[in-house]
């Protein structure tokens, strides 16, 4: 078994319809409950706006910390689920039902497993 | 094949013939073998990094064994089972270093050596590994030919014309992420299997044509690559018997060969109406007419549809079908077009269609139906605009398309070829 990583990206704009949001929510949750019923369900969730991050930096001989995302791009993460299968095909599998339900492309990442 | 009575000693005169042809023996089982004996070894270990070194390592050791030693009854077995333990040193070596391979000494292999059946070969699942969706599709065609066609680094790197580190590093990248992700080792369930087959006999064919018309370098054709792509063919072929498309491209790629020797003459290439058509080989033209009519029975039978790659074969057995171009069946070719406009629309098919149109209805409905195809660049549109203007008296504007058509292929002998069209218009 491997753990993966799927991740949703969001560029900031207002990605649903205001009809729209109220789907989305029922189709992920219905997903969601799908998951842990097969088994492969690890965590998942969605973020708050980029606006809402800090970021913090203890690599130096003191602690920065600074409002706003570690670095700028035009893209963040904006949910996540983490799951475990059985092997890529599984987790790309898992990853289009995950794509229709969030209505958004969904990165596949393996966790390193060393 | 040689045996041990082959063998020469110092006292005989043909030593170095016999040594070479010992050599060219080896290399025809190695290329023979690679594939089998990596995707055994990648499915007993489930590491194909593990099985790409352990076989390195019993080629060698069959370079040196086997001219001295003569050729093992079962070169093929011979390899895996040698491959096999150097796998097992290799393991016991690391695991001596690193605790966490303990567990690895507990492998035995406990799987039968012959495989059961075609579908049970392993060579399937290490194709649909090396031609998996999620690798780049560069990185696809490099592992085939790298895994299954047991070329070298350094091969696959001449014939794409890209730096041997370059290709040593998409090759060792896409391992690691085959690895990393957990790419299974499996033939996809039947459900998914016709889209994966597909992307198997899209590298499979990106190999021929690459060699067919190579579109950069200084070779007009580079014939390592066409027979590669046709001996993988041939293995899908023995591998998935009842899939129509994998016949189909089998088809295609023979009733193209076939024609190789009369493709170029004097550096320059000739079309298929100038074509020598004594020339075409009729072994490889009658293995490609029963293929297709395979195909054209499977499909009758079982009211299917047929795919591209049969009917892209289908068009090719009606050329090599006409004993002189002028009599080709250009209604069947257009017909044949039509069905493909319907399973794969891409421009390319609709400039083809255009161009057998032009066959049946004449040049200026070719041109219309061309002028209607989004390819301004590619070298065949250009070249199809000038050959139709050519024919409807349109000099001037032909001569522009030629020089157009020259501008967008860098093979050699395309290029001559165009040059010399265009020049036979007077200004």
């Amino acid at each position: 078994m491997t753990q993966y990583m799927l991740a949703v990206h969001d560029d900031g704009s207002d990605p649903y319809a205001p009809d729209e949001l109220q789907t989305v929510y029922d189709t992920v949750d219905k997903f969601n409950q799908q998951l842990q019923a097969d088994g492969y369900w690890v965590f998942g969730g969605g973020l708050k706006p980029i606006e809402a991050a800090t970021t913090v930096d203890a690599t130096g001989d003191d602690v920065i910390t600074t409002d706003g995302p570690f670095a700028e791009s035009k893209e963040y993460l904006g949910g996540f689920w983490i799951i475990e299968a059985p092997d890529l095909d599984a987790a790309l599998k898992i990853a289009t039902e995950a794509s229709k339900a969030c209505r958004g492309a969904v990165e596949v990442r393996p966790f390193d497993a060393e | 094949m040689l045996s041990r009575s082959d063998r020469s000693t110092p006292n005989e005169p043909d030593l170095l013939s016999a040594d070479a042809r010992v050599h060219a023996e080896i290399e025809r089982i190695v290329r023979e073998e690679h594939g089998r004996v990596v995707a055994s070894l990648a499915r007993r270990f489930g590491d194909l990094d593990v099985a790409e070194d352990a076989v390195s390592e019993a080629l060698l050791a069959a370079v040196e064994r086997w001219p001295v030693d003569g050729f093992p009854p079962n070169p093929g077995a011979w390899l895996t089972t040698t491959a096999g333990n150097k796998a097992i040193d290799r393991i016991r070596r690391e695991s001596r270093r690193d605790a966490k391979h303990q567990a690895a000494m507990m492998i035995t292999d406990d799987t039968p050596p012959e495989p059961t059946g075609p579908v049970e070969d392993d060579r399937l699942r290490l194709v649909f590994t090396c031609c998996h969706p999620a690798l780049a599709p560069e990185a696809r065609v490099a592992l085939t030919l790298r895994m299954l066609g047991g070329l070298t680094v350094a091969e696959i790197a001449r014939a794409f014309l890209v730096a041997e580190t370059t290709m040593a590093q998409r090759i060792t990248r896409a391992k690691a992420k085959i690895k990393a992700a957990n790419i299974p080792y499996r033939v996809p369930e039947a459900s998914d299997l016709s889209e994966r087959l597909n992307g198997v006999l899209a590298v499979v064919y990106l190999v021929f044509n690459e060699g067919y018309l190579a579109g950069s370098g200084d070779d007009p054709m580079r014939i390592e690559l066409t027979e590669e792509a046709i001996r993988l063919g041939r293995v899908l072929r023995e591998l998935l018997p009842d899939e129509g498309e994998v016949a189909g491209l089998l088809a295609l790629m023979l009733l193209t060969d076939a024609r190789r020797a009369a493709r170029f003459a004097g550096g320059e290439l000739v079309t298929l109406d100038e074509q020598d058509r004594g020339s075409w080989d009729r072994t490889l033209i009658a293995e490609g007419h029963a293929l297709v009519r395979e195909c054209l029975e499977r499909v009758a039978a079982t009211g299917g549809r047929p795919g591209q790659y049969q009917l892209m074969a289908a068009v090719n057995a009606v050329h090599t079908d006409a004993a002189d171009a002028r009599d080709t069946d250009w209604s069947q070719v257009v017909a044949l077009y039509d069905q493909l406009m319907a399973v794969a629309r891409t421009p390319v098919v609709a400039l083809n269609r255009a161009i057998a149109l032009a066959e049946l209805d004449g040049p200026d409905v070719g041109l219309a139906l061309v002028d209607e195809v989004a390819l301004s660049g590619y070298h065949a549109w250009h070249t199809a605009r000038a050959e139709l203007l050519r024919r409807l008296g349109r000099s001037a504007e032909a001569r522009t398309e030629y020089d157009a058509a020259i501008a967008a292929t860098e093979n050699p002998a395309e290029r001559a070829h165009l040059t010399r069209r265009r020049d036979q218009i007077v200004r």
